[in-house]
C-alpha cells in the first residue's frame, strides 16, 4: 500500500483553543472547528510524515486505539478536509512553503 | 456571527482569551475625512520589529482575528510583511480596513496570495462629488471603486462600510446599489465618534433624529419595521447581568503606538505593548479589569431605562461623555429614533432643562446675557 501524505493549507486561518483547534476557510470564509483527534492530525499535518506514522507516533498512543482502524478514520478525515480545501493530501510529499509557521 | 463562530466566542470569553484584536499599524492617512477621529501626525509608530513581537504576543495569547486598520494601512512600507508574517507564521484569520486607493492589481493579487480573509472599504456615497467631499481627495471614490474592482477580480471578500452623516444619508441607497453591482456586501453605520482627545465637534456631521428615524424604519435595510422599531419590553434579571459588549472580554485594540485600550472607540489606556507583555495587560490591568466587571445593571441610569435590554449602547462612547458606566447620548438617540419612547437619559435632561431659570437681561446691562440657574434639588 503507498504512502500518503498530508498537509495544512497554509491559506487557511488556525488557532488552538484549549485543545480544540478553530479553523477558517481561506476559500469561503467557513469555520471549522477539530476535536482532539483531528487537532492532532492537522498540528502533525507537515507534508512530509506519511499519515500512518503521524497515526503511530501521535494518535495511537494519546488514544489506545488500533493503529489499523485509526489509520482509516485518519484517512477518511484528512480526504473530508481536504474537500473543504483546508488540508491537502497526496501519495507524494507535499513541501510546505519555508515560511509557514507553528501551529499555536 | 454563526453558531459555530458564538460558540467559540463564547469559550473564549469563559476562558479570558481576547478572541479578537484590532491593531491599527498607522495613523497616517492619504485621505482627510471630515469625520475622522484621528490625528494623522506619527508619534512614534512601532517599528516593524516590535509589531512582528506583538504579533507573537497576541498568537500566544490566542488571538484568532486579527483586523488591521489605520489610518490608512497601506502608507506603511511595511504592510505586505507585516501581513504575511501574520498569516503564514502566526495563522492570524486577518481582516482589513483600507480606503484602498493605494489598491491596483498586483496589491489585489498579493492579498488574495497571502490568504486575507476579508477587506473592509469605506464609500460614502456613489457621487463622485459627495464621496470625494468627505474624503477631501479628489478621484477617491473611483480609486476606491477601481480597488474593489480589483479585489473582485482575486474572488476576495469586500465589504463596504458606509458612515451615515447629514451630508451623504440621501445615498446610502445608492451605495447599496452600487455594492450589489459589484457583488459586495454592504454595512451602514450612523454613528459618528468623536475624536480621540475628546473634542466632540465633529458629532454635528452626524445624522439628525428625522433623517436617523427614517433609516432606522426602512424596511430596506433592517427587514420586518414593526418587529425593529418594536416599544422594548421590560429587561429580565439574566439581561441585566449580561456584559453590554465584547470590549474587554472577547476583543480589545491595540494602537500604532502599543496602546491597549477595550476597543477603539472606548479610549481608556490598560497599558502599552512597549513596557509591558501583552497578555499581562489583558489579564492583571486594573482598567480593563474594571471595564470587565461592568454587568447591564451596574449602568447608573440605563438601568432606569426602558431601552436597557435592546439598546445599542457603546460604553466607549458613555466613556467619552465621562462616564463608562453611564449612558451613551448617540446611542439614546438610535433607541428613540427606532421606537419613538425616548429614554431615561433623555428624560433626565429634559427635566433638568424645563427646571432651568432664565433671568432676563435688564436694559443697560450690555455685559450680561443670559444666567441659567440649576435647578433646586
Amino acid at each position: 500500500m503507498s504512502k500518503l501524505y498530508v498537509a495544512r493549507n497554509p491559506r487557511v486561518a488556525a488557532r488552538c483553543l484549549d485543545g480544540e483547534m478553530m479553523l477558517m476557510s481561506g476559500h469561503d470564509s467557513t469555520l471549522f472547528t477539530l476535536n482532539k483527534t483531528a487537532t492532532i492530525l492537522w498540528q502533525s499535518a507537515d507534508g512530509m510524515t506519511p499519515l500512518d506514522e503521524i497515526v503511530a507516533r501521535r494518535i495511537c498512543p494519546e488514544f489506545e486505539v488500533e493503529p489499523e482502524i485509526a489509520l482509516q478514520d485518519a484517512e477518511a478525515l484528512a480526504r473530508a478536509l481536504a474537500g473543504h480545501e483546508i488540508m491537502q493530501v497526496s501519495e507524494q510529499p507535499i513541501p510546505l512553503p519555508a515560511h509557514t509557521g507553528v501551529q499555536r | 456571527m454563526s453558531d459555530l463562530m458564538q460558540e467559540m466566542a463564547d469559550k473564549a470569553l469563559a476562558l479570558n482569551i481576547p478572541m479578537s484584536v484590532q491593531l491599527d499599524l498607522t495613523y497616517r492617512c492619504n485621505e482627510r475625512c471630515v469625520h475622522c477621529y484621528l490625528d494623522h501626525d506619527d508619534h512614534g509608530e512601532m517599528t516593524t520589529a516590535e509589531i512582528k513581537r506583538l504579533l507573537d504576543e497576541l498568537a500566544e495569547a490566542g488571538v484568532f482575528i486579527l483586523t488591521l486598520s489605520g489610518g490608512e494601512i497601506f502608507v506603511r512600507k511595511d504592510f505586505f510583511e507585516i501581513v504575511e508574517y501574520a498569516r503564514f507564521h502566526l495563522t492570524f484569520c486577518v481582516k482589513l480596513k483600507t480606503n484602498a486607493i493605494l489598491i491596483r492589481e498586483r496589491e489585489a493579487a498579493r492579498i488574495r496570495d497571502l490568504g486575507v480573509e476579508s477587506i473592509q472599504v469605506s464609500i460614502y456615497s456613489h457621487r463622485p462629488e459627495v464621496h470625494d467631499g468627505v474624503t477631501l481627495v479628489p478621484g477617491s471614490l473611483n480609486r476606491s471603486l477601481a480597488a474593489i474592482r480589483f479585489l473582485k477580480s482575486q474572488g476576495l471578500k469586500v465589504i463596504i462600510a458606509n458612515v451615515l452623516m447629514t451630508r451623504n444619508l440621501a445615498d446610502y441607497p445608492g451605495v447599496r446599489a452600487l455594492a450589489a453591482e459589484l457583488g459586495v456586501e454592504c454595512t451602514l453605520d450612523p454613528t459618528v465618534t468623536p475624536m480621540m482627545d475628546g473634542n466632540r465637534s465633529i458629532l454635528q456631521l452626524g445624522a439628525d433624529h428625522a433623517a436617523l428615524r427614517r433609516v432606522l424604519h426602512d424596511s430596506s435595510l433592517i427587514g420586518n419595521v414593526d418587529a425593529f422599531c418594536a416599544i422594548p419590553t421590560e429587561a429580565d434579571e439574566s439581561t441585566l447581568d449580561s456584559r453590554p459588549c465584547s470590549a474587554g472580554h472577547s476583543s480589545c485594540y491595540v494602537s500604532p503606538y502599543g496602546d491597549v485600550f477595550p476597543c477603539v472607540q472606548f479610549p481608556l489606556p490598560t497599558g502599552n505593548i512597549r513596557k509591558q507583555r501583552f497578555i499581562d495587560i489583558w489579564r492583571h490591568s486594573e482598567r480593563m479589569n474594571e471595564v470587565r466587571s461592568i454587568r447591564l445593571k451596574d449602568l447608573t441610569t440605563c438601568t432606569q431605562c426602558t431601552h436597557v435590554a435592546n439598546c445599542t449602547r457603546c460604553p466607549g462612547l458613555a466613556f467619552m461623555e465621562g462616564n463608562m458606566r453611564g449612558p451613551s447620548s448617540q446611542d439614546c438617540e438610535k433607541s428613540f429614533a427606532r421606537t419613538g419612547v425616548p429614554s431615561a437619559n433623555m428624560l433626565l435632561k429634559k427635566r433638568a432643562g424645563a427646571n432651568l431659570v432664565q433671568i432676563q437681561v435688564l436694559p443697560g446691562l450690555a455685559a450680561a446675557t443670559t444666567v441659567r440657574v440649576a435647578p433646586q434639588a
